[in-house]
């Protein structure tokens, strides 16, 4: 059919373009997949604890709400698909809606599409293309998955519908983003409309879970991600369920077709409103122009701090119920936490999970600065009578600041949610500031001196999150650990204060700091 | 002070790409000055030196007396600037970004503004992804002609511009240039040059090939003469300064370096001339020797 031609093209290009993504995204879920595998092997080595972990779980509502009920608890497979095939799901979803996205409405936004509209291709071409790439990327995730997780639970029945699952959540929310990319006008609204779609279907299933111990709430059957949830893996292996994602994916297709075929190239549904006619008085200078440009951001950023901080702070007592009778997961706990409370260890490795999400917030501010200069955009704010200082200045100041207020936020909520403690824990959070600044001046650094390697700032990141969620588990060695800046800062709330660790990282971000305005003073500008 | 932009022997390699190798350019102040040259001759490269946005490997640079780089922000007061590629904030209306440019150069006559805005027809409550690139340049066109600049910086501004907005942007440089600014303007759009400029420089693989007056590059270059002689022509190829020549018959028709006209004339007229018809030099015809002579240059090369 001639709406479809060019399809294969396309796809092949679009897996061309997305292969270092897709990789990445596999093999990341895949490593936490088995990575938890490996502790619910150790951990829980006897059907006793299994059991109890079982029962505990089912007795807590707020538990269930996190992490669903738990269907199976005969073997290692059956804890982690409990553990994984909603969030595993939900992850994939994430990965198909970014891809379908991509290849969609930003492809129209930046004019690529238009260029391929142009050669010898249907109707329909991109948009399948952009869907069948959004699959194949979901497939081959729960084939990674699915595999190893056969492997490391030594039985393989339930990790394939596991790894369905975790595909089915793929289709599903990537036909979601198809549809979104249909209704508004640019890539990040349509990324954003089909994130809160994936966040009104967990928090649906969360409620449903919390009112119910065997997933069998209304609220959890209106939930996609309920769905799979259903497919119990290892526990009944209900893989018919996965029928019903897959029927919702169809239809959300066939209404991402219709829509389509009713609006112009690079038209949304929601048309974007008209904007004021004249500038106010606020967006005057750089740093006017900074918080018109972060201002969104920083505010979306601010309430995923307190939803993360309310959900760990509400979790903290039920924790100490869970692990009481279990020596060996109270050690890790403490381990990472560094304290022997139990809840005192688990609200700090809640503030250290803050930390490394507040870093990851200052690279972006930091890349954002790198945008600027690459897209062209910083060139007419350099023209004017604007000094590089100043306007490097006007990003980096939400990169040393926008921590520290989602950090506070943060702390707040875990505070409230917890029901005691919130000042002590805002100070716990804010002192995860020196970490995060020296993480956030390196990558200006790298923007200073070596602005094309500005990227290499992920790689930071990545370690940072590496040493800080796996690297007591795992138990490496001290010398590796010291690689994060998040390694020598006191495990609060509970464990003494120290001073110099905190002098001293200060330190380190001042100067790097210093040489990132320096390098950014005296080179080039890209245009 | 009569020079606003004075630069000699300016140097700028990107790793092994030699973008400026040795440009010359001065600008007097008042005079709006072209400056021409194929795609990839260093342009853009130029105008972002005298913006202070590249640093110079050699050769020296004076912009309104001040050194570039050095005295960055406070030239850029007196400084309005339109790149050739104008990219909006997604998020900002193209009001929004007039007011934020021309603030950022310390701010601009609200009556002008308003006034720019009626005649360039701009709708300035879109957002910036909803503009056209023509509507992106006029947006970047009203921040800098509504400034009170003393130099504008214009790279090639109306790439983008419908014929009809063309003719606005001409009226629009005109009266700048009344009223004592100076303007540098990078075109490719030859009647544009011919319309608005002074002065223009033609730069090629980053090394100035020429400058001054229109009249002056005329000067410098050919004649075309068709002519009907009486008897075959004699003697015509001998002669310096003479450039495809074609005869056929007693139909001659050739190219003359525009100061060896007289000597062309007195050959004609040795074999009677039954009638003859000579057209003056066009600027397209200068600008494509420079360019074409590039080519050549390069096939040379390759070869
Ligand atoms: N940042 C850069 N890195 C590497 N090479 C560059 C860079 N900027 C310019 N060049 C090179 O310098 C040369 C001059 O480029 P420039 O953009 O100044 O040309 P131009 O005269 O403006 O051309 P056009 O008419 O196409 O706009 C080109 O060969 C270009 O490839
Ligand atoms: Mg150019």
């Amino acid at each position: 059919m001639n709406a479809y031609a060019g399809t294969a093209t396309l796809t092949r290009l679009a897996f061309r373009r997305d292969r270092v993504m897709i990789a990445s995204w596999v093999i990341g879920i895949t490593a936490v997949v088995l990575g938890s595998a490996k502790s619910f092997a150790s951990l829980y080595d006897t059907p006793a604890k299994r059991a109890s972990l079982a029962q505990s779980t089912n007795d807590n509502a707020s538990l269930r709400a996190f992490y669903g009920p738990v269907f199976g608890w005969d073997g290692t497979g059956a804890l982690t698909a409990w553990r994984f095939t909603v969030v595993g799901a939900a992850l994939a979803g994430l990965m198909a809606a970014f891809i379908v996205v991509r290849h969609t409405r930003d492809d129209e936004e930046t004019g690529r599409h238009e260029l391929v509209a142009a050669g010898a291709v249907g109707r329909r071409a991109p948009l399948t293309a952009a869907l069948l790439t959004a699959c194949g990327a979901g497939l081959a995730l729960g084939l990674a998955a699915a595999l190893g997780l056969a492997a490391a639970a030594q039985d393989g029945a339930g990790a394939w519908v596991f790894g369905l699952g975790l595909a089915a959540g793929a289709a599903v929310f990537g036909s979601v983003a198809a549809v979104t990319a249909q209704v508004v006008e640019t890539g990040r609204s349509a990324r954003g409309l089909a994130g809160a779609v994936l966040g009104a279907a967990f928090v649906l299933r969360a409620a449903g879970d919390a009112a119910t111990d065997d997933a069998s709430s209304p609220l959890v059957w209106a939930s996609p991600l309920g769905w799979i949830e259903n497919a119990r893996p290892y526990a009944g292996d209900r893989w018919w369920v996965l029928l019903a994602p897959l029927g919702f994916a169809a239809v959300c297709a066939v209404v991402a077709y219709t829509l389509a075929a009713r609006r112009d190239l690079g038209a949304g549904l929601v048309a974007g409103r008209p904007g004021p006619p004249v500038g106010s008085p606020a967006l005057s200078g750089p740093f006017g122009l900074a918080w018109r440009l972060h201002r969104g951001a920083l505010a979306a950023w601010a309430a995923g701090f307190v939803v993360v901080g309310g959900v760990y702070g509400g979790l903290a007592d039920s924790v100490a119920d869970l692990v009481k009778d279990n020596q060996a997961v109270t050690d890790v706990i403490t381990r990472m936490g560094g304290q022997s409370r139990i809840t005192d260890a688990w609200l700090a490795s809640a503030v250290s999970f803050l930390g490394l999400l507040a870093a990851v917030y200052a690279v972006q501010c930091v890349l954002r600065l790198r945008g600027e200069e690459t897209s062209g955009r910083a060139e007419p704010v350099l023209a004017g009578a604007v000094g590089r200082t100043r306007w490097a200045g006007s990003h980096l100041a939400f990169a040393a600041l926008g921590p520290a207020v989602l950090l506070a936020v943060g702390g707040l909520a875990i505070g409230l949610a917890h029901g005691s403690r919130a000042p002590e824990l805002a100070g716990a959070a804010l002192a995860q500031l020196p970490a995060v600044w020296t993480v956030a001046a390196a990558a200006a650094a790298l923007f200073g001196l070596a602005p094309r390697a500005t990227g290499a700032a992920w790689a930071l990141i990545a370690v940072c999150v590496a040493l800080g969620m796996l690297g007591e588990a795992i138990q490496l060695p001290q010398a590796v650990m010291n690689l994060s800046p998040f390694t020598h800062l006191p495990k609060l709330p509970g464990a003494p204060v120290e001073l110099l660790p905190y002098a001293l990282l200060t330190a380190a971000a001042a100067l790097l700091g210093a040489a990132a305005l320096t390098g950014t003073r005296r080179r080039d500008l890209a245009g | 002070m009569t020079t606003a932009i004075d630069a000699t022997g300016v140097r700028k390699t990107f790793g092994r790409t030699v973008a400026l190798d040795g440009l010359d350019l001065t600008v007097r102040e008042g005079e709006v000055h072209g400056f021409l040259g194929p795609n990839g001759a260093g342009k853009s490269t130029t105008i972002r030196v005298l913006l202070g946005l590249l640093r110079t490997d050699g050769g020296d640079v004076r912009v309104l007396g001040g050194d570039p780089w050095r005295d960055a922000v406070a030239l850029h007061r007196r400084i309005a600037y339109v790149p050739g590629d104008v990219t909006l904030w997604r998020n900002l209306t193209g009001g929004e970004v007039i007011d934020l440019l021309g603030r950022l150069r310390g701010g601009l006559d609200p009556a002008r503004r308003a006034a720019l805005v009626e005649r360039f027809e701009l709708d300035p409550t879109k957002k910036g992804r909803a503009y056209s690139k023509g509507n992106r340049q006029k947006v970047a066109l009203v921040a800098a002609l509504a400034s009170d600049a003393d130099l504008l910086i214009l790279d090639e501004p109306t790439s983008g511009l419908d014929p009809l907005m063309e003719a606005v942007f001409r009226r629009c440089v005109a009266e700048e240039r009344d009223r004592g600014r100076t303007v540098l303007l990078s075109s490719h759009i030859l009647s544009e040059v011919e319309a608005l400029c002074d002065r223009v420089s033609i730069i090629r693989q980053g090394r100035t090939v020429e400058a001054g007056t229109l009249s002056e590059l005329r000067h410098l270059t050919r004649t075309s003469v068709s002519a009907e002689l009486a008897g075959p022509p004699d003697g015509l190829a001998r002669l310096t300064g003479v450039h495809d020549l074609a005869v056929d018959g007693n139909h001659v028709r050739l190219q003359a370096d525009s100061d060896r006209i007289g000597d062309v004339l007195r050959v004609l007229v040795e074999s009677g001339v039954r009638s003859l018809t000579s057209s003056p030099p066009t600027l397209e015809e200068l600008f494509l020797r420079h360019y074409r002579d590039e080519a050549d240059d390069e096939a040379g090369a390759a070869r």
